[in-house]
């Protein structure tokens, strides 16, 4: 038997130790190594989820279930499957590696930094193990603080725009989820998400409920049109937010779509699957296009983000039109793996990415490709992972980009060999954007004085590289650990969208 | 009797070792260690190869087909690592080790005083690695996986001397033409598992025999039935013209050319560039079912082969010549398979692997002698300071020239009689291209040896001091600190371990490779189809194939560009001008490579960016942030400004009127989603 209450430990032990880092964090080496402890503690329970988790055994597990608001029939009530499990392990592990990378370069207000970091990473573990729609709203609703704090305090010269920018963004859009929670749980009566799911819903009401819940995840994804906050908030972000934004804040709109699309609306879904499709198609070409010409390097990682969320969108919806109109449920398997290990791929890519570009930053202070050029002449190591996490980027074999894409173009085929024309232009212009990148910065002779000057990976920005890198390979060259782990979920989602609703 | 999987295991993965030894330890194992890490791995493997090639050829044993670890399951669908190993696979196994290992060798001498030794050595031992990867893997997951990487070890090698800013540009550019290459092979790959179920290739291939295979149609564009089969071929092979330097994908190779010269003799000439010949052969089974595919190859090859041909004749850096000559033999190849002559492709390759790695080693041998000089113009009259060399580079040439007995006689002209015998559509442009590719070969094939070897120094030896080593390139061009000299051991001993390839393989070779059956199962040709055994019929052993040679049209076709190679470059050199500016027209068009790369450069790179400036400036932040975000922030403050009701500052304005846009935006979404249905 697993360790009962293992879930709330993991949402609340980030979040206690935040408050012992405000409390004893007066000096900065002390809230470096009490905040690491806290993440490091959190990462390694993780670990028995993945462990303990049993496949064989079907539905949520780790299940906690407490009355919270009785009159309002919401518990507070937790529960994983491997989806969750897969997004928790990477949230805790990326955490731990954000925190270490954050001891050099946040200098002033370190407990406050270490604290919200903590916090939010409690915010993003209950986002995740939350089966009550009003729980998962709650945690959804509250990581937008210490993230809107982080950008704000220790963001960039425009971080006031940039924090109001991705604050509204993506507040307006949780106002139209909160619209469709509030009517699911008139129409139920209750909150959990289980029950939403069986709740029977005509086409009218399913059709205004996925357009709301549109709104709130296709902003956090993000989605063309509505991704314009992304860039903004990154560029002004610090390092650690930069890669929490990407690596998991991103997930949750994806997490969304498979908890609250999917199961409660399927028939909207897949009468609007073709409208997704559309728009992750061209989030993956026309962002491609404006990530070329990207001249901060931030931005064009933001829009390379973008585009690869495009991949995960269109592996999920491409699984709905495989499932209904095809009848292929194996190909709507794969798409659906393809987009879930796209997610957890693109997690530790862009994280790999945003911490290289702070390694660069910390150095010279500019994220302009300009500035920069012919660093592997003095940072041999450092042009050794950045030139590994680019080839990740654009999706080579052998590390975990390549997964993901591969599996939704092979679906995406089965659905419209179109679709996968259009989906595998990725690999041209992704490697375009991303090598072009590496052109600049990366080789050539020593761009000028300032680069001539520039220090190799000291000892932790190597750790906390090393640990993506390992990462990014591991997926890459044997998948099926983290598939196998998925697996069930996937099945289980796919047998739900087989059955119509209305 | 089996293959043992631990043999095929070790042959794999001994170059990983070698590469991660001289890679990560290269401080640790210095400068010798790392190069007797990597030569003894690829050595390992190069032997173990010719063990399993003896096993296969000789000792009985049966194909090897069995998945080491399974990458992915997902329901039944099983994506694996494993291998595949029949005849086909062993000729590339020991092709790929072989010349792997000269070129292996040549580096210690080559790379003598390069800063980067160790990790050119991890990286050609890394490159081996995944050539095997690609030529021994069971299905098309590890195909692509091993594709994609020799394709990293490439872009790696070629920007090698990343400081020279052409090294980087052309490192990026053939990553990228690639990249539209696996762009096609991706979406074939999609299409395998389509329509047969599975990536396995034994399941691909059995599924291939079923009759409905053939006949299958798909409706990509509404109204245009296309078989199924052609659609996954011509995607697969678009993938091969990315890999294998196929017109209009060519123009990466070239550009190769800025890598160092070991580089270019072991990938973008013997191995990685023939990786789309060998896949297209191997899935000959699904080829045959395509005619349609077939004759796309043709015609693409056909092209290849004359019209980059014709380009090599104006070039006047040596390994460039070279180079366009590679592109040039690819098209042979690739009109082979074309032709259904999917065996004489491969053999072409073999061939092909030996005297061109020779030749590209052979060049760069005359460069290190020539303290890094390039271009022939500042060359000539080598033959008496490099013998060796001279000789060799002698050997390599006729071996391309198809001069009758040597080893690329033997695989030309059976790719020309074969194209001659068939009858698909294309059949008739590719046999005139393939007989034409045959007086340009032999043109710029001597052209390159009197330029180099033969006729009046044009090099000037600085006769003060000159102990200098280090301003090489820094000087005038054809002027030399010290006088050329033989190039050490290491350098001539895999020349001579590749002539001798070159000059005698086909002797022993060709009847059972072309004509005998020899790779089995391997490759599946139609019987309709079998233009190889037609020309088998009128075959009667190599030497009776040399002897009728000399009254058949490659012969005297080849003979007619030797002598006029020969008048022009080396008896009467003032002539070669005075042509270039009768022809001027021809000349530009070929000396601008038919200004390929400029259009290339003009439409889709330049033609790219101010796709992308549009889109940001005009869509992102014109559009949406502009006109949608803050457009509806102003138009609030603008009625806020005559209704007064709004009192707050910015802060409240624009969150109102974002939620104003998006509800806007919603509703409007509404109505087209409603409107369109």
């Amino acid at each position: 038997m697993p360790v009962s209450h293992l879930l709330s430990l993991l949402i609340w032990l980030p979040i206690l130790g935040a408050a012992a880092v405000l409390a004893f964090g007066r000096n900065p080496t002390i809230a470096r190594w009490l905040s690491l402890a806290v993440a490091l503690a959190t990462f390694v329970l993780s670990i028995p989820l993945w462990t303990g988790y049993q496949p064989a055994v079907p539905g949520m597990q780790f299940l906690e279930n407490i009355a919270w608001i009785p009159s309002l029939k919401a518990n507070y009530a937790l529960g994983v499957d491997g989806i969750s499990i897969a997004l928790i392990v990477l949230t805790a592990f990326t955490s731990t590696l954000v925190l270490l990378g954050s001891w050099g370069p946040i200098k002033n207000r370190v407990a406050q930094y270490m604290a919200a970091m903590l916090v939010l990473e409690g915010f993003l573990i209950g986002v995740f193990a939350a089966t009550d729609a009003l729980l998962f709203y709650v945690f959804f609703e509250a990581m937008l603080i210490p993230m809107f704090i982080i950008i704000g305090v220790w963001g960039g010269p425009r971080r006031v725009y940039a924090t109001l920018k991705f604050f509204i963004y993506t507040f307006v859009g949780s106002i139209f989820m909160l619209i469709a929670l509030i009517y699911l749980h008139m129409k139920t009566g209750e909150f959990s998400l289980a029950a939403f799911a069986q709740a029977s819903l005509s086409a009218r009401e399913q059709a205004w409920l996925f357009f709301a819940f549109l709104m709130g995840f296709a902003i956090k994804v993000p989605m063309w049109p509505v991704h314009t906050w992304l860039p903004d908030a990154h560029v002004e972000a610090p390092t650690g937010g930069s890669v929490i934004l990407a690596a998991i804040m991103l997930k949750v709109g994806v997490y969304g779509f498979i908890r609250f699309s999917l199961p409660i609306t399927p028939d909207a879904s897949q009468e609007y699957a073709w409208l997704v499709i559309a728009v992750s198609l061209i989030a993956i070409i026309y962002i491609g296009y404006v990530a070329l010409v990207q001249e901060d390097m931030k931005k064009l990682i933001a829009y390379s983000s973008v585009a690869h969320m495009g991949f995960v969108t269109l592996g999920i919806f491409i699984a709905l039109a495989l499932v209904r109109v095809h009848g292929n449920p194996l190909g709507a398997r794969l798409g659906l793996q393809g987009a879930m290990v796209q997610m957890i791929s693109h997690g530790f890519v862009s994280a790999a990415m945003f911490t290289c570009i702070g390694v660069m930053y910390d150095r010279l202070h500019t994220r302009l490709i300009k500035d920069y050029g012919g660093l592997v002449n003095v940072m041999p190591w450092f042009a050794t992972f950045m030139v590994l996490f680019a080839m990740a980027n654009c999706g080579l074999p052998g590390t975990s980009g390549f997964v993901g894409e591969f599996m939704v173009i092979l679906a995406a085929f089965q659905d419209n060999p179109l679709i996968a024309l259009a989906a595998a232009f990725t690999l041209i212009i992704g490697a375009a954007y991303t090598l072009w990148l590496i052109k600049r910065v990366i080789f050539g002779d020593v761009g000028n004085d300032k680069v001539a000057k520039m220090q190799d990976l000291d000892v932790r920005e190597w750790i906390v590289l090393g640990a993506f890198a390992i990462a990014v390979l591991a997926i890459g060259i044997y998948p099926k650990p983290l598939t196998d782990l998925m697996e069930p979920a996937v099945l289980h989602l796919v047998q739900q969208l087989g059955l119509a609703k209305a | 009797m089996l293959l043992s999987k631990t043999i095929l295991l070790v042959i794999v993965l001994a170059p990983l070792v070698g590469t991660l030894i001289a890679g990560l330890f290269r401080h640790q194992v210095g400068r010798s260690g790392a190069a007797a890490a990597a030569i003894a791995s690829v050595a390992l493997s190069c032997v173990l190869s010719f063990y399993v090639f003896y096993q296969l050829v000789w000792g009985g044993a049966g194909t090897f087909n069995h998945d080491v670890y399974t990458w992915l399951e997902v329901g039944r669908f099983g994506a694996h690592i494993g291998f595949m190993v029949d005849r086909l696979t062993a000729i590339m196994m020991v092709v790929v080790t072989f010349v792997s290992l000269m070129v292996h060798i040549y580096t210690i001498g080559y790379m003598a005083d390069d800063p980067g030794y160790q990790r050119f050595f991890s990286y050609i031992a890394l490159f081996t690695f995944s050539m095997l990867l690609l030529v021994m893997a069971n299905n098309f997951l590890q195909l692509f996986i091993g594709w994609e990487a020799v394709g990293l070890m490439s872009y790696l090698l070629i920007g090698f001397w990343f400081k020279r800013p052409t090294a980087t540009f052309a490192m990026l550019k053939a990553f990228i033409v690639n990249r539209v290459g696996d762009f096609g092979f991706i979406l074939g790959i999609a299409g395998v598992l389509y329509w047969f179920g599975s990536l396995d290739y034994a399941q691909v291939f059995v599924g291939a025999l079923d009759p409905a295979a053939a006949t299958k149609t798909v409706e990509i564009f509404a109204g245009h039935p296309w078989h199924i089969t052609t659609v996954i071929c011509v995607c697969l092979f678009v993938g091969a013209m990315g890999k294998s330097a196929q017109v209009p994908l060519h123009v990466w190779l070239p550009d190769s050319m800025e890598g160092p010269t070991p580089i270019s003799a072991l990938i973008h000439a013997a191995t990685m560039v023939t990786a789309g010949i060998f896949m297209v052969a191997r899935m000959s089974p699904l080829f045959e079912l395509s005619e349609a595919a077939l004759a796309f190859v043709l015609v693409i090859g056909a092209t290849t082969a004359l019209f980059t041909g014709l380009i090599g004749i104006v070039q006047n850096d040596i390994k460039r010549v070279i180079a366009y000559s590679t592109l040039s033999q690819l098209g042979y190849m690739t009109v082979a398979l074309g032709a259904s002559a999917y065996a004489g492709g491969i053999y072409h390759l073999m061939t092909h692997a030996f005297f061109k790695a020779l030749l590209f080693l052979g060049a760069g041998s005359v460069i290190v002698a020539m303290h890094h000089e390039q271009d022939m113009r500042y060359m000539g009259g080598l033959k008496k300071y490099m013998p060796i060399t001279w000789i060799t580079m002698w050997l390599g040439s006729l071996a391309l020239a198809g001069a009758p007995g040597f080893a690329g006689f033997f695989s030309k002209d059976a790719i020309i009689e074969a194209v001659g015998e068939s009858h698909r559509f294309g059949s008739g442009y590719a046999y005139f291209c393939v007989l034409a590719g045959v007086f340009v070969t032999a043109l710029y094939s001597f052209r390159l040896l009197y330029m180099t070897f033969h006729g009046k120094e044009r090099f000037v030896v600085d006769a003060h001091h000159g102990h200098d080593h280090d301003d090489h390139g820094h000087r005038a061009p054809g002027h030399l600190a010290h006088a050329p000299h033989e190039s050490p051991w290491v350098i001539t001993v895999p020349l001579i371990a590749l002539a001798i390839p070159s000059v005698l393989i086909g002797w022993s070779t060709i009847a059972p490779m072309l004509y005998g059956g020899w790779f089995g199962g391997a490759i599946r040709v139609g019987e309709a189809n079998n233009v190889l055994a037609e020309v088998g019929h009128d075959f009667h052993g190599p030497l009776a194939m040399v002897l009728h040679s000399f009254t058949q049209a490659p012969f005297l076709i080849a003979l007619a560009g030797f002598a006029v190679a020969t008048y022009i470059w080396l008896l009467n050199p003032g002539i070669a001008d005075k042509a270039k500016n009768a022809m001027r027209p021809v000349y530009n068009l070929l000396a601008h490579k038919y200004w390929i790369d400029e259009l290339y450069q003009a439409v889709f790179a330049r033609g790219g960016i101010m796709l992308g400036r549009g889109l940001w400036k005009g869509g992102d932040a014109g559009l949406i942030d502009g006109l949608v975000v803050n457009g509806s922030a102003a138009v609030v403050e603008r009625t806020a400004a005559t209704v007064r009701w709004l009192q707050s500052g910015y802060l409240y304005h624009y969150a109102f009127a974002m939620i104003l846009g998006l509800i806007a935006l919603l509703g409007g979404l509404w109505w087209v989603v409603h409107a369109a249905l």
